[in-house]
């Protein structure tokens, strides 16, 4: 068996008393799609946070290609090719999308100075793959549409060669053409074997998109399934319900007596 | 997603042309604002206003606070306040004084007189402001205490340690090298004017051309070449036209005639040698381009914009955000303690009240020059045109003869319309 790209075990994290999340486990595989899913506040963004180096787990370990490593901060998990796009975006509003793309990992001349126009000529380059009609390189990004800054924050990931992706909610704030844009980009970035991590609410992107998908209640794991397995209802009842259907495998979080049950 | 244009007030033609030049609006708003001060200054004041003397002056009153202000926008640009830079000025003052003073003037350490002392006393000040500073940052990044009131705590602490240290007394006189740093006591002279005239417009039209290639190379678009040539002749009459009004100012006869006595010469007749430029206009124009290249070109100042845009973004891009917010109050202090040089030099003495009521105009020249207290935005040589302005009002005012509390009404209706103005023009122009 192929060893996981991502392997998350046991994960706890609490804030002032509240479990957030609660001995979680899952893991993901190179060119593997993994939708999380669950209501506001099920603690899947902070699950991902974890790996993304933004909240330090309580207990639980992480591994990577099977090795276990240690994550304690955004500049570790990038360390490891884990790059995340939030759900809140995380541009720099004032400065333009080459000074995002490049964010805390500027080039720099010689004598260390920061080389504005190498940045700007990557950023023609990358962005004229993955949205050719980006044209505003000098605006600040708060000028820009919900598309183009998601584009900035697509060619970010994609720049430094991301083997694990975390996406929070990438469509949440685009339109339909958009929307069909940054799933194109899913579907190529599987093809090259990344392994992503998508949050979402949206039920039908998540069935187009995903390979597989772990729902999560109260911060705890209701269980996994592959698409292929479950149905669009089977699906909303393990996020509303946390009933686990036969098609996918329990989780610690999945309701007792149904389960016994089935 | 609309190009936010303005209203269509100017002709096609002519907003290509200034487009093609590429010059910060703002800026040219600004200087408008602040040519327009001074034509109207010099009107009522039948033509005294705009003198190379008065001009000169203008310079060496406005060092100080100019000097401070370049780091209050990195302060402010990242959503935090300094308003302690008075006070600790007050402090490093009062530290340099006695470093120079009491210790290293004493005859079994250099004794008085020793060309040493002024640098070291510099020295002593800087590390002192750079070492407060750094602790209050510490304070606001580490411990989570807002900047305004660790701020404001060192606005009374500060002031008073001043006060302790000199036991309330003036410090003084100050060793003659150091008082050279103040303004009319030290200047480069003509020809050394002329020379840093020179080689200022050499430094500036390199980088202009510099930057040119580079962009070419990289196949950018670049402006035509008759605004880069009209940039040129700008920058460079700018700065010869500065360098040519400060050695105007004449040094009086009898002055000359004194300094030629001490030196056992006689002064020829007729004789006049300008000024040229003050030590501490030359600091001031060493730290606006250490602090421009800063907040430009190095991934600090890239930082420290991108912090002030977005803090979460600059934490999950793993910018150490604390630390930054050291580093930018470390910058700050250490600004403090030249800006403390400049103006306890000016004095020859370290007075007990010395900067008192300097946060509030570092704070309001930012802020006039464009530096946003939501964060992101500011620009270096807009704190300094802002500081400019700030003393253009104040010293007019005092020309022109208007009563002393009608001078700060005045200054402080101008400092809330010119944010209001800033406003109304980001709304305009959706920046």
């Amino acid at each position: 068996m192929e060893t996981p790209l991502v392997e998350m075990k046991n994960m706890s994290i609490s804030f002032g008393g509240v479990r957030a999340v609660d001995n979680v486990t899952v893991d993901l595989f190179p060119g593997e799609v993994v939708g999380l899913l669950g209501h506001n506040g099920a603690g899947k963004s902070t699950l991902i946070k974890i790996l993304s180096g933004a909240y330090k787990a309580d207990s639980g370990e992480i591994l990577i290609n099977g090795e276990e490593v240690h994550i304690h901060s955004p500049r570790d998990a990038r360390s490891y090719n884990i790059e995340t796009i939030y759900q809140t975006l995380a541009l720099a509003d004032n400065l333009d999308a080459a000074s995002n793309l490049f964010l805390g990992r500027e080039m720099t001349t010689p004598f260390g100075f920061v080389d504005d126009d190498a940045m700007e000529a990557e950023t023609r380059k990358i962005m004229g793959r993955l949205n050719p009609n980006f044209k505003k390189f000098h605006a600040p990004v708060k000028a820009l549409s919900g598309g183009q800054r998601q584009s900035v924050a697509i060619a970010r990931a994609v720049y430094f060669n991301a083997k694990i992706l975390i996406m929070d909610e990438p469509t949440a704030a685009l339109g339909v053409h958009e929307t069909q844009m940054v799933a194109e980009l899913i579907q190529e970035l599987k093809k090259q074997g990344l392994g992503i991590f998508l949050i979402s609410h949206d039920i039908h992107d998540v069935f187009q998109l995903c390979d597989r998908i772990a729902v999560m209640k109260n911060g705890e794991l209701v269980g996994t399934a592959k698409t292929t397995d479950v149905t669009d209802d089977d699906v909303l009842g393990m996020i509303i319900l946390g009933k686990c259907p036969p098609g996918a495998t329990p989780g610690p979080g999945a309701l007792v007596e149904e389960a016994a049950a089935s | 997603m609309s190009d936010s244009a303005l209203p269509g007030e100017k002709s096609p033609a002519a907003r290509n042309m200034f487009a093609a030049l590429q010059l910060d609006t703002r800026l040219l708003g600004m200087i408008g604002a602040f040519v327009v001060l001074c034509l109207v200054f010099n009107f009522v004041t039948d033509g005294r206003f705009l003198t190379p003397r008065n001009i000169f002056n203008l310079t060496i009153q406005t060092v100080s606070v100019a000097i401070m202000a370049t780091g209050m926008v990195f302060v402010i640009v990242t959503r935090h306040i300094d308003l302690s830079v008075g006070s600790l000025l007050a402090t490093v003052a009062a530290v340099m004084a006695v470093v120079q003073t009491d210790i290293l003037a004493h005859p079994d350490v250099l004794g008085l007189g020793h060309p040493a002392i002024w640098v070291l006393a510099l020295i002593a000040g800087v590390l002192v402001g750079v070492a407060i500073g750094a602790f209050q940052g510490w304070m606001i990044g580490y411990l989570g205490i807002p900047a305004f009131i660790v701020t404001l705590g060192g606005l009374l602490v500060w002031r008073n340690v001043a006060w302790f240290i000199t036991s309330g007394q003036t410090i003084g006189p100050l060793n003659e090298t150091f008082t050279m740093l103040g303004g009319i006591g030290g200047t480069l002279g003509e020809s050394a004017s002329w020379i840093f005239g020179i080689l200022a417009v050499a430094m500036a039209l390199w980088l202009q051309i510099a930057s040119r290639r580079r962009k070419a190379s990289h196949g950018f678009p670049v402006k035509p070449a008759w605004a880069e040539i009209t940039l040129g002749l700008i920058t460079s009459v700018a700065i010869l036209g500065f360098v040519a009004i400060l050695n105007a100012y004449h040094i009086p006869a009898a002055r000359l005639r004194r300094m030629f006595e001490a030196a056992g010469e006689t002064m020829p007749e007729g004789l006049q040698v300008g000024y040229g430029i003050p030590y501490s206009v030359v600091l001031l124009i060493l730290v606006a381009v250490a602090m421009t290249v800063t907040a430009q070109r190095t991934r600090l100042g890239r930082y420290i914009f991108a912090a002030g845009g977005n803090p979460d973004a600059a934490e999950l891009s793993g910018i150490n955000t604390r630390f930054l917010t050291v580093k930018i109050f470390a910058i700050m202090g250490g600004l403090c303690a030249l800006a403390a040089a400049v103006a306890s030099a000016r004095l020859g003495f370290s007075t007990n009240d010395i900067g008192t009521l300097d946060e509030l105009r570092v704070i309001a020249a930012a802020v006039i020059g464009g530096t946003a207290l939501s964060g992101g935005v500011g620009t270096i040589y807009g704190a300094i045109l802002g500081a400019l302005i700030m003393q253009s009002l104040q010293s007019g005012m005092a020309m022109v003869g208007v009563d002393a509390p009608l001078q700060n009404i005045v200054v402080g209706v101008v400092l809330v319309l010119a944010v209001l103005v800033d406003i109304i023009y980001r709304k305009r122009t959706g920046d």
